[in-house]
């Protein structure tokens, strides 16, 4: 145990380290969420039903939850990059702690994370969104976006390993920006088709948008909706832990064995 | 005396799909010395590497590196090994120094230690520039000074100075035999013949995923003899120098018209430079050189595994 703190603790110093080098693609992942507040904001708040004003106030969390999901693109990229320049296989060869050089990663992604929020939500009360909760409620909308961040790097994690060139892991990964299209991050889910909708309200993107914006004190779930998004503290929770008590075992193993 | 093997291998099959990488590959490797493993591209070196490395488990077979199973013990290799190759490599993101620190901490090794080591193979002056402005040269010297952070017992090292300039090269191989004379047992795997020859005690050549030969460089070059040639001052009389060479030797001649030399593979310790030269003189055929020399290690590959392009 001592020894995957120690071996977590350096190869965290090192992904940390490489966001100093090279801190164009960290800044890219977080500035991108706000270039879609602002386009998303101004541009389509103009033709929705909903007021512009009260349309940014929605779009907030659901660009948070959004964010917190790119955890998958970061942690499939890193990975396959790592795995394909053979940093990953010399860590495999030194008697270091098996869990270590993925969860290293994990958590230095859930530092640059916690960072990369601040502009985005300075971002958002520029323009006019609100935190209406109390400051426990806000805090636990933070602390589930980061778990729900920490939940999607492992998936990433394991599919970068798992990857066969970066060239793949990066195709695959620039195409999950389309998964929060598919939730209630960006548009209610009310509108959409009957099995559309059920598909969306069943993403986790949705369950932590909707827990997000129950925390700050916004909108109101729809009655009819599925289950993780009528209860969406629990669903959010339920989400990140399961995925977190599927994925990060698997991705360890996957590093362990190559 | 018994002789120990820093590393041991019985049978090693691995497959991946359609493919055999190795089938049935057996090493063995005494400990202290410099075993270099020849092959072609596909022969098996870096399957071999990989599964003695403990990147890859084998489908069969067994295999005991610095005296503990690859398999059942991976732990306890990792712990007495280093390898550095175009499948182990530094991270071209973090400097020079900010990789070795890395690599220090993570093998508890003294930080001094890698500063020490960043002097050692010249790259003190450049530690902190991210390692990708690396030329090739140096990015294998900091691959190998990462090696050396904590002495290893055996050293892996997968085609170590592919793609580099020959002085790099040479402070490639410097490095090896710096280790070597120290104890290290080095396992090398190398396209170069020229650089089995010059740094291996042992020269295991593979070929379809199996040891085809072993032997010291001395013992493969006397399996096949030596090669005689002679170049001919006339043209015409290249068929008559065949002749002669032919029976000196016993083998048939290959010509090089261009050259207008024949040369033939002999085994046969009585066949002297002096002989032949008088034999072909006899034969009243005028001859402008004569060589008679130990065949090259590409040579014996040639001859050995019956391949053709293994330098290409």
């Amino acid at each position: 145990m001592s020894a995957l703190v120690h071996d977590g603790t350096a190869v965290l110093g090192r992904h940390l380290t490489k966001v100093r080098r090279a801190p164009a693609i960290a800044v890219m992942t977080q500035t991108m969420p706000i270039v879609f507040l602002l386009f998303f904001g101004y541009v389509f708040g103009s033709a929705l039903a909903m007021p512009g004003t009260e349309y940014r106030a929605y779009l907030v969390p659901g660009l948070l939850a959004a964010t917190a999901a790119g955890g998958l693109m970061t942690g499939m990229f890193q990975a396959a990059q790592d795995a394909h320049r053979g940093v990953t296989d010399r860590f495999r060869t030194m008697p270091i702690s098996r869990a270590a050089v993925p969860l290293g990663q994990a958590l230095a992604d859930l530092v640059t994370s916690a960072v990369g929020m601040v502009p985005m939500i300075l971002v958002g009360l520029a323009m006019g969104w609100r935190i209406e909760g109390t400051a426990l409620e806000a805090l636990g909308a933070f602390g589930l976006l980061l778990l729900f961040r920490f939940a999607t790097t492992w998936v990433g994690i394991l599919l970068g390993l798992a990857s066969r060139s970066e060239e793949a892991a990066g195709q695959l990964g620039s195409a999950t920006f389309m998964l929060p299209l598919l939730s209630n991050a960006y548009i209610p889910t009310e509108s959409m088709a009957g099995w559309l909708r059920t598909v969306a309200e069943w993403n986790p993107i949705s369950a932590v948008t909707t827990a997000v914006r129950e925390l700050f004190g916004d909108v109101a779930v729809p009655a009819d909706a599925a289950w993780p998004v009528a209860h969406p503290v629990a669903g959010a929770l339920l989400w990140s832990f399961g995925l977190i008590a599927l994925f990060a075992p698997l991705a360890v193993r996957r590093y362990a064995r190559g | 005396m018994t002789t120990t093997y820093a590393v041991l291998s019985e049978g090693l099959r691995k497959r991946y799909g359609e493919v055999h990488a190795l089938r049935g590959l057996d090493l063995a490797v005494r400990e202290g010395t410099v075993c270099g493993v020849l092959g072609p591209n596909g022969a098996g070196k870096t399957t071999a590497v990989r599964v003695l490395t403990t990147l890859v488990t084998p489908d069969a077979g067994s295999a005991r590196v610095a005296g503990h199973d690859v398999v059942r013990d991976p732990a306890g290799v990792r712990q007495r090994i280093a390898v550095t190759g175009q499948y182990a490599s530094v991270d071209g993101d973090l400097t020079g120094a900010e990789n070795l620190r890395l690599f220090a901490r993570l093998l508890r090794a003294p930080r001094a230690r890698a500063d020490e080591l960043l002097e050692r193979f010249a790259l003190a002056e450049a530690a902190g520039r991210p390692a990708r402005t690396y030329s090739g040269g140096m990015r294998r010297r900091l691959d190998l000074a990462a090696s050396l952070l904590v002495r290893p017992r055996v050293l892996f090292l997968d085609e170590p100075t592919t793609g580099l300039d020959p002085h790099s090269r040479n402070g490639i191989w410097d490095a090896v035999r710096e280790l070597a004379v120290r104890g290290t047992t080095v396992l090398l795997t190398t396209q170069y013949l020229e650089e089995a020859d010059q740094l291996a005690d042992d020269i295991v050549l593979i070929d379809e995923g199996r040891a085809a030969h072993r032997g010291t460089p001395a013992e493969l070059k006397a399996l096949i003899g030596s090669r005689a040639e002679v170049v001919v001052a006339d043209p015409a009389l290249l068929d008559a120098a065949a002749a002669v060479l032919d029976q000196l030797t016993g083998s048939a001649p290959s010509l090089d018209a261009e050259r207008r030399a024949i040369g033939a593979v002999t085994t046969d310790p009585t066949l002297t430079l002096p002989r032949l030269v008088r034999e072909i003189d006899a034969a009243g055929i005028h001859i402008v050189d004569a060589s008679l020399r130990p065949p090259t290690l590409d040579e014996v590959f040639l001859r050995l595994t019956d391949r053709r392009e293994i330098t290409a």
